[in-house]
C-alpha cells in the first residue's frame, strides 16, 4: 500500500463534519503553525517541502510564495482556484466534497503564512452542491474560533468566501479568475504585472489550486523535511489522480510519486487494469490539454527507462517523446478507441471555451475543430494533417493564456504520435465511419535506443 | 500641501536623475525613458521596424495585447539578465529593459507567426472591401496586404452576424470585427456610461448593447475613428463616396464642447463636405478626440474655420487623388485640333436626370437614390 497523506482520513465516516475531523487530527496543523510558528516559518517549511503547484504547471509553491509583493497597506489576498475543469480531471471536487475541513485548514495556514487577510474559493459553476458543502464547513470552522477576528488569540483575522463561478474553463487560468472574482468577464489579464504584485483589485494575490493548499496540512504536520522522503526527486510529496477511460477502476487515487505508469495503470490498488481485458493503446496522463501518448512511449521513455508517475518522468524527452503530469487528469484508452475522434473532441472542447480575446485562440480553434470534424466523418485530405499541424504551431506560443497551448498541444502530439492513424482516416473515409483504426503497432516495443558514437 | 510639494521636489529630483533605457531594436539603437513600450521604442525609431498594431491603440488606456500581429522577439531581456524571453512577447505591452535587444523584420519566427496572426483575422473576415466605407483607409486592409499571404486556406463558411444600427448615428456591421476592444476602451475612457461591450466567447462573441438601444453620448463618435476596420462606420457617410475621392483638408471651429478640442479634419469634394473626422497620425491614431456635434451635425463649410489640405502619407491610396501640387496636364486636343474646342454631342449634365451638380450628396440621408435627383 502506497503511503497517504490528504485522504489518509478519507474513510473515516463523517469526515465532512467539523467534530469527526477534529478528533481524528483536523486543524492540529494550523494550531501548530499559527501558535508555535511564525509566517516566515510556514513559509519555510513549504520551501523545504518541495512542494509543486498541483493545478497543472508545477511551480514550486514556496516561491511562488516568496514573489507576493509586499507594500506597507495594502492588503494581500489568497485565491483558492477551485475551478476545476480540464476534461479528466476530478481530483479537486473529491477532496472539496468529502473532506472539506482539510482545504479550509490548509487556507488558514496559507493565508497565515502569506498575511492574507481574506481568502477566496473560486468554484466552478458546474460544482453547484459543493458550495453548500464548503459554506457549511465555513461555518463550522467559524464557529469553533478557526475563522474569524484574532484567532486563537494571535492577532490574526481570517475570512473565507465562497463564489461560484458561471461555468467557464477559462476561468481556471489565474487572471481571469481574478477578473471573474472581480465581477469582470472572464479575459485573463496581459501579463506582466503578474498576480503577485498586482492581482485580485490591484492587490498582491496568490492563485492556489485546492490541492495544494490541502498539501500545506500534511506538510506542516510532518515537516518539510519529513515530506520530501515521500515521491522521488523533485517531484515530492503525493499527488491525487483521477484516472477515468477504460480502466476496470476508475476514480481518485492518491499515489505517492515514486511508483511506474504501468504499476498504476494494472495493479489492483489503482486503475485495475483495461477493462475487458483490452489492449492499452494510449493515455493521456495529465488532463486533455497535455500531449497524449501511444502505449509504447506511455510505458517506457524514448531511452528505455521505465516510466514513473513524477512530473519529470512523464515529461522526459520533451514533447517529442513525453507528455506532462499536469492536473493529474489520467485518461486511460483502449484499443477500441479512435484517436481522432478523441482528438476532435478536445478540439470541440477548447473552440467552446476560448474567450475570444486574442485572434490566434479565437478562431483557431474553431478552424482546427472544423478540419478534423471533415477528417473523422470522411470528407478529409491529406494535406488537412500538414494544415492542422501548421494552424496548432501558430496557435502555440503566440496567445495571451496558455489556453492557446492547451488547445495546440492535444492535436500536435495526436498528429505527432498517430499520424498513420489519420492518413487511414483520410484514405479509408467510408471504412473509417464503420471501424476503428484500432491498436496498429502502438504498442510495438520501440527500437533501442542505439549509443551516440 | 507640505507633502505635495515635498513629492513635487522629489519628482524633480527623479527626473534629473532619470536614466535612459538602452534599447537595441532590429539593431537599430534608440534610448528611451523606462516604463516604455517596445512598440513605443520602435515607433520612435520609426520606419520599416514598427511592429504593426491592430488593437493598441497609444490614446487608450489599457488597450492593445489582443491582436498580437505586435508579437516581437526578445532575443535578451536586458543587461542584467540577458536571458532571451521564452514566447514572442506582445511588443505593445512588454515595456523596456535597459540593455534589451528585440528582433522583429529581422526574425523570421516573428514574420512567420505575424503571417500566422494576419491569417487567423482574415479567416472569418468577409472581404468586401469593394463596398466597404473603410476601405482605402482600413488598417486590415494595410496589414494584410503587407503580412499576409494572396490567397486562404479556410475552406469553410465564414461567420456572419447581422448588420445593427447603433443609433440613427453609427452602424456596427459585426462581421466586419475583429474585436480589438478598441471602442470598448473608448466608451469606456471617453463618455460617462459604457452602453455597449463584448457579449458571447470565442468566435461568438460580438459587440453589442445587449437589448438593442442606440449609444447616445456626447462623445460616441469616436469609436468609429478608433475602428481599425469597417465594422463601425458613420451612417451620414456610409456610401456616400470612397475615401479616395475626397479631399481632406484640416479645419477647426470653436467647440461649445470644452471637452472638445475642434480640431478635424472635413473630407470634401467640391465645396460639399461628405464627412468630418477626427486628425489622425500615422498610426492611424487619432491627435484629440471630437464630439458628436462637430463630427454629424456639422457638415457645412460655413461652420468651418479651413486650415489647408492636411498631408497624407505618400503610399496611401487616399493621396492617389493629387490634390496637393497639382499639375493639371496640358489639354492635348484643343493642340491637335488647331484651337478649335472638341465638340460635345450633349451636355451630360443638361441630359441626364442624376449627376445633378446641385445636389448636395452629403446631404441626402442615407445612400442617394434615384427619387434623390427626380426634378
Amino acid at each position: 500500500m502506497g503511503r497517504k497523506l490528504l485522504l489518509d482520513k478519507a474513510h473515516i465516516e463523517g469526515i465532512r463534519y467539523y467534530d469527526t475531523y477534529r478528533s481524528n487530527g483536523g486543524y492540529a496543523a494550523a494550531e501548530k503553525a499559527l501558535k508555535t510558528m511564525g509566517p516566515d516559518a510556514v513559509l519555510e517549511e513549504v520551501k523545504k517541502s518541495g512542494l509543486r503547484g498541483r493545478g497543472g504547471a508545477g511551480f514550486p509553491t514556496g516561491l511562488k510564495w516568496s514573489f507576493i509583493a509586499k507594500p506597507e497597506g495594502v492588503p494581500r489576498y489568497l485565491v483558492c482556484n477551485a475551478d476545476e475543469s480540464e476534461p479528466g480531471t476530478f481530483k479537486d471536487r473529491y477532496l472539496m466534497e468529502f473532506i472539506p475541513h482539510l482545504l479550509i485548514e490548509g487556507l488558514i495556514i496559507s493565508s497565515f503564512a502569506l498575511g492574507a487577510n481574506s481568502a477566496y474559493i473560486y468554484i466552478r459553476g458546474e460544482y453547484a452542491w459543493i458550495p453548500d458543502i464548503l459554506e457549511q464547513a465555513i461555518a463550522e470552522a467559524k464557529n469553533k474560533g478557526w475563522l474569524g477576528k484574532n484567532i486563537l488569540g494571535t492577532g490574526f483575522d481570517l475570512e473565507i468566501y465562497v463564489q461560484r463561478g458561471a461555468g467557464a474553463y477559462i476561468c481556471g487560468e489565474e487572471t481571469a479568475l481574478i477578473e471573474s472574482l472581480e465581477g469582470k468577464r472572464g479575459n485573463p489579464r496581459i501579463k506582466p504585472p503578474f498576480p503577485a504584485v498586482k492581482g485580485l483589485w490591484q492587490c498582491p494575490t496568490v492563485v492556489n489550486n485546492v490541492e495544494t493548499l490541502a498539501a500545506v496540512v500534511p506538510i506542516i504536520n510532518i515537516g518539510g523535511d519529513e515530506y520530501i522522503k515521500y515521491g522521488t526527486g523533485k517531484s515530492t510529496g503525493t499527488k491525487l489522480i483521477s484516472a477515468c477511460g477504460n480502466i476496470n477502476k476508475p476514480g481518485v487515487y492518491e499515489i505517492e510519486m515514486n511508483i511506474s505508469v504501468e504499476e498504476f495503470i494494472y495493479s489492483d490498488e489503482y486503475c485495475g487494469g483495461i477493462k475487458n481485458n483490452k489492449r492499452l493503446k494510449a493515455c493521456i496522463p495529465g488532463g486533455s490539454s497535455v500531449p497524449v501518448l501511444p502505449a509504447n512511449l506511455l510505458l517506457k521513455t524514448a531511452k528505455g527507462e521505465t516510466r514513473m508517475m513524477t512530473y519529470e518522468s512523464l515529461a522526459d524527452g520533451g514533447f517529442a517523446t513525453g507528455s506532462m503530469l499536469g492536473s493529474g487528469g489520467f485518461i486511460v484508452m483502449d484499443e477500441d478507441q479512435c484517436i481522432v475522434r478523441n482528438t476532435l473532441t478536445f478540439a470541440r472542447f477548447y473552440h467552446h471555451e476560448s474567450c475570444g480575446q486574442c485572434s490566434p485562440c479565437r478562431e483557431g480553434t474553431g478552424w482546427m475543430e472544423k478540419v478534423l470534424k471533415n477528417i473523422e466523418y470522411g470528407k478529409g485530405k491529406m494535406s488537412d494533417i500538414d494544415l492542422l499541424w501548421d494552424i496548432q504551431r501558430k496557435i502555440e506560443g503566440n496567445t495571451i493564456c496558455p489556453l492557446g497551448d492547451a488547445a495546440a498541444w492535444p492535436v500536435a502530439a495526436a498528429i505527432r504520435h498517430f499520424r498513420d492513424e489519420f492518413e487511414w482516416h483520410v484514405a479509408h473515409p467510408q471504412e473509417a465511419l464503420t471501424r476503428n483504426f484500432g491498436l496498429a503497432h502502438y504498442a510495438d516495443p520501440l527500437p533501442a535506443p542505439v549509443a551516440a558514437v | 500641501m507640505l507633502l505635495s510639494s515635498f513629492a513635487g521636489k522629489n519628482y524633480i529630483k527623479m527626473a534629473e536623475e532619470k536614466k535612459l533605457f538602452k534599447v537595441k531594436i532590429d539593431n537599430i539603437s534608440v534610448e528611451v525613458e523606462p516604463g516604455t513600450t517596445i512598440l513605443n521604442a520602435a515607433r520612435q525609431i520609426g520606419g520599416e521596424i514598427v511592429p504593426p498594431a491592430m488593437c493598441y491603440y497609444s490614446k487608450l488606456q489599457g488597450s492593445g495585447g489582443k491582436c498580437r500581429t505586435c508579437l516581437v522577439k526578445v532575443s535578451k531581456g536586458s543587461d542584467a539578465d540577458p536571458r532571451p524571453m521564452p514566447k514572442l512577447v506582445a511588443s505593445c505591452r512588454t515595456t523596456v529593459m535597459d540593455g534589451m535587444e528585440v528582433s522583429n523584420i529581422t526574425s523570421p519566427e516573428v514574420l512567420e507567426a505575424r503571417k500566422g496572426v494576419v491569417e487567423f483575422l482574415l479567416l472569418n473576415h468577409p472581404l468586401d472591401c469593394p463596398v466597404c466605407d473603410q476601405a482605402g483607409e482600413c488598417h486590415l486592409q494595410d496589414l494584410s496586404y503587407e503580412h499576409g499571404a494572396d490567397s486562404t486556406r479556410y475552406e469553410f463558411k465564414r461567420r456572419t452576424f447581422d448588420k445593427v444600427d447603433l443609433g440613427d448615428k453609427i452602424k456596427l456591421h459585426m462581421t466586419r470585427c475583429i474585436l480589438c476592444y478598441r471602442c470598448v476602451y473608448t466608451a469606456d475612457q471617453l463618455t460617462e456610461k459604457r452602453e455597449h461591450g463584448i457579449l458571447g466567447r470565442g468566435d461568438a462573441s460580438e459587440i453589442s448593447t445587449y437589448i438593442s438601444q442606440s449609444l447616445d453620448n456626447d462623445f460616441i463618435g469616436n469609436v468609429i475613428d478608433v475602428c481599425p476596420v469597417g465594422a463601425l462606420t458613420d451612417q451620414t457617410f456610409r456610401f456616400k463616396n470612397r475615401v479616395w475621392f475626397l479631399k481632406p483638408v484640416d479645419a477647426h471651429r470653436d467647440c461649445e464642447n470644452p471637452k472638445c478640442c475642434g480640431k478635424t479634419v472635413l473630407w470634401m469634394r467640391g465645396n460639399e463636405v461628405f464627412r468630418v473626422t477626427a486628425r489622425k497620425d500615422k498610426y492611424g491614431e487619432v491627435e484629440a478626440f471630437i464630439c458628436d456635434t462637430c463630427r454629424f451635425d456639422k457638415k457645412d463649410v460655413k461652420d468651418w474655420i479651413i486650415e489647408g489640405p492636411r498631408k497624407i502619407e505618400r503610399h496611401s491610396v487616399i493621396s492617389q487623388g493629387h490634390y496637393v501640387n497639382t499639375v493639371k496636364p496640358k489639354d492635348a486636343l484643343v493642340e491637335v485640333l488647331d484651337g478649335r474646342q472638341p465638340k460635345l454631342l450633349f451636355n451630360i449634365h443638361s441630359e441626364s436626370q442624376v449627376n445633378r451638380p446641385d445636389i448636395d450628396l452629403s446631404k441626402i440621408h442615407g445612400p442617394a437614390h434615384s427619387d434623390d435627383f427626380k426634378k
